[in-house]
């Protein structure tokens, strides 16, 4: 066994060696900054052709669908080599939604022929995928979701409005909720359709956030088209299949994306080091920021440590579960507390918008940290998820509001 | 829970069945009604020695099992859940620990075998003021002949009214607030001089204040080197720490089980309580907090076994996030249970009683942020 692994890890570093452009090294920043790879930077573009190519991109998917077909463990020695060799996996990033959720969810409840036409696509980073779940009065409600898909015979006639639909403008296909069923319960009228972006009945307009950043869309459906052969699951059971989805969504945002590339982000301490300065003991100078900055890397360190337990109880198989819940609250309250201590140590120059005077680092703070305010309320708020914990982990019985 | 051993499935299964049925709260209360100044029932005490469970960390050749620190804490956690009193943590796994660290072939001879069958209970005597502060050790140790002479005091320590011999850190040079220069002592806790104020505690365990008085020691009764002491305590205490965490877990665990099973059963505008947010959302952020506990307990017990080299970071971790989750969940178990949380007949005051004390053994939660800054640089 470790024989092979060995071995498993020589075949990588050499592939490795002979496939990833040493000019990328540590770049993972810089190349994966936008949703679609800039088409200029060939060098960025042919490594990700190669990657997917390999099925490397989607090391653990099967091989029959363009993935790689490795073992857990086999993933896991990837990842590792891949950040020792400064390199990153740029179809995180350029397949969208691709690789986190859908890929997964066309892989649990896809036909043979979906697999097939959707799989190696994304296996290969062709193809953007956005998701069209939340509504302008459906978000925390997501079940009373009111888009409307009428069968037409030989197409699927879909009219409504979709926000927050995260890369909708550059997506190449959506995975969209829709009602297909008025008159049944709320939650058994739903289904869900694969939809080509590339279509007049579909238009995105890009929402800007409090960060200036504008990754989410209103996406707007005006007689759009999806084919009969597009619906993923049975008709009006999607909302299984979406929940499905949102559970390996938090899975993926639970601070455990190996391969994505090593940030270059400074420690705390090390910001804290240059901005606040340490006593003669070697003690940070401001006593109450001490206590919490420790505090805050005991809580960031329980967290990893957890990932860790659920990942070895799992056997190293580690299948989507009510724990995400857990994960996924702990990874957003550790994070966004990161972020307001960044920019309390930075004081002053942690206060940037733009411009002189600040330096990229402290601009990319005040950036981060509003940004990162939407962690705990995407992908199922904070509260929606202690929800989810009390009913399927505690077994408390549903709370009061209907749903 | 981490991936155990069958073995050690083994183990808690019987700790988690034993404690329930022949060491629970009930019993835990009989002792503390009839004014037991020892802290713990002497019939509780020999079933936990004729299980072993004293000796799981004393190597084989001194008649343990040696089946390490993360064995130890699922035993520890079990006992935490029912309130199960006993000098176990203080002689098997804090003294024990000293003696396999430091002590002489001679001293663990003629100490390990007893601690692990039970037969002699042994504590580790360290805290001189309010707070926990190792390096302040004062209580002095003058070298007199072919003896050492011990004066001073030590404060609240564990299980010292029912011990057999104390290890006392002792200062044999330098001055209060200084790691080296400090040395550990086996003290036969009969010995002349020695003095022992039986304490009350809220939680009703023992404890006692100990006064040496020129209590004369022999040389041999060092542990570990003349003052080099404080490698050997560190390392004990981290022990401790790990194992106290686990014992918090359980106690914690207890009372969120507690609570849960309330919210779950308590009719209120009629609903039961655990359908209203305002509570089910404290259950899951509760139970979050659980999760995260339960890893770094597991992390430093495994730490410790792997012999990893951030020890003494994770022990302070497990301490400090147990001490966190169970001053949390003590709170919330009196509160949401309301003015029945209230009452002595129901259990939520031991545990929340014995929550503090916890909180305070091998340093509180401000001492470990303070040490886990410190090992991390800052």
């Amino acid at each position: 066994m470790a024989d092979n692994t060995e071995a498993f890890r020589v075949e990588v570093k050499a592939w490795l060696d002979e496939n990833f452009p040493k000019s990328l090294a540590g770049k993972a920043g810089e190349v994966m900054g936008h949703d679609k790879m800039d088409p200029k930077h060939t060098e960025a573009v042919e490594w990700a052709k190669r990657l997917g190519a390999k099925g490397w991109g989607t090391p653990t998917w099967p091989s029959e669908y363009g993935g790689g077909g490795l073992t857990q463990q086999e993933a896991g020695i990837l990842n590792e080599e891949i950040d020792a060799a400064g390199a990153f996996n740029p179809l995180w990033r350029t397949t969208g939604m691709g690789i986190t959720m859908v890929g997964p969810t066309i892989l649990e409840y896809g036909t043979e022929e979906q697999k097939l036409r959707h799989i190696p696509r994304i296996c290969r980073g062709e193809v953007f995928w956005s998701l069209g779940y939340s509504e302008p009065n459906a978000g925390s409600d997501l079940a009373s979701l009111a888009c409307k898909a009428e069968d037409k015979g030989d197409y699927w006639l879909v009219n409504g409005q979709k926000t927050w639909t995260s890369g909708a403008d550059v997506s190449d296909w959506c995975g969209v909720l829709v009602r297909t069923d008025f008159d049944a319960p709320k939650r058994d009228g739903i289904s869900f359709l694969m939809m080509d972006m590339h279509q007049p009945g579909i238009e995105t307009r890009p929402i800007q956030l409090i960060g200036g950043a504008s990754p989410f869309c209103e996406t707007f459906l005006n007689d759009a088209r999806a084919e009969k052969n597009e619906m993923l699951g049975e008709l009006n059971a999607g909302w299984s299949v979406g929940k499905r989805l949102l559970q390996y969504e938090r899975a993926s945002q639970t601070g455990n994306n190996a391969g994505l590339g090593r940030s270059k982000q400074k420690s705390l301490k090390d910001l804290a080091t240059e901005y606040v300065g340490l006593d003669d003991d070697g003690k940070l100078l401001d006593a109450d920021l001490r206590s919490r900055l420790s505090t805050y890397m005991m809580e960031s360190k329980s967290h990893q440590l957890t990932i860790e337990r659920i990942t070895a109880e799992a056997r190293g198989n580690a299948k989507v579960s009510a724990a995400a819940s857990i994960l996924k609250n702990s990874a957003s309250l550790v994070g966004q507390n990161r972020a307001e201590l960044a920019l309390e140590i930075m004081g002053h120059s942690g206060l940037g918008w733009e411009g002189e005077g600040y330096d990229e680092e402290e601009l990319a703070a005040v950036r981060s940290w509003l940004s990162g305010k939407a962690t705990s309320i995407y992908g199922g708020s904070f509260e929606i998820q202690n929800n989810i914990i009390a009913k399927n982990i505690l077994g408390l019985p549903e709370t009061a509001q209907r749903g | 829970m981490a991936a155990l051993t069958e073995e050690q499935a083994l183990i808690k299964d019987q700790a988690s069945s034993w404690a329930r049925d022949d060491a629970p709260v009930s019993k835990f209360r009989e002792m503390r009604d009839s004014g037991n100044l020892n802290g713990f029932d002497k019939g509780t005490w020999e079933s936990i020695a004729s299980m072993g469970w004293a000796g799981i960390i004393v190597p084989e050749e001194f008649d343990g099992v040696e089946m390490g620190y993360l064995t130890f804490g699922v035993v520890l956690e079990e006992l935490g859940r029912q309130l199960t009193a006993s000098p176990l943590l203080a002689s098997g796994l804090v003294a024990a620990s000293a003696l396999v660290l430091g002590g002489s072939p001679a001293q663990k001879k003629e100490w390990l075998p007893k601690v692990a069958e039970g037969a002699k209970i042994l504590t580790l005597a360290v805290d001189e003021d309010h707070r926990h502060a190792p390096e302040k050790t004062a209580l002095t140790a003058e070298k007199k002949g072919g003896t050492f002479v011990l004066n001073g005091r030590k404060v609240s320590v564990p299980e010292a009214g029912a011990a057999d011999a104390i290890i006392v850190a002792a200062r044999t040079s330098g001055a209060a607030g200084q790691q080296e220069g400090i040395s550990l002592f086996l003290v036969d806790a009969k010995l002349a001089g020695i003095d022992l104020e039986l304490l009350k505690a809220v939680d009703h365990r023992g404890y006692a204040n100990v006064t040496f008085s020129n209590v004369e020691v022999p040389a041999d009764a060092l542990i570990g080197g003349l003052d080099q002491g404080a490698s050997v305590l560190d390392a004990t205490l981290d022990r401790a720490r790990a194992g106290i965490a686990a014992e918090m877990l359980g106690t914690a665990g207890q009372s969120f089980d507690m609570t849960l099973e309330y919210l779950k059963t308590r009719v209120q505008f009629g609903n039961v309580i655990g359908s209203f947010q305002g509570l089910s959302h404290r259950a899951s952020v509760l139970y979050t907090e659980m999760e995260k506990t339960r890893s770094c307990v597991e992390a430093a017990l495994q730490a410790i076994d792997a012999g990893s080299n951030d020890v003494a970071q994770l022990c302070s971790l497990a301490k400090c996030k147990a001490g966190e989750f169970l001053y949390n969940m003590s709170n919330e178990l009196i509160q949401i249970h309301g003015g029945i949380g209230m009452t002595d007949e129901f259990d939520a005051g031991l545990y929340l009683k014995r929550a503090r004390t916890l909180e305070a053994m091998y340093g509180n939660r401000a001492y470990h942020r303070d040490r886990f800054a410190t090992l991390a640089g800052f």
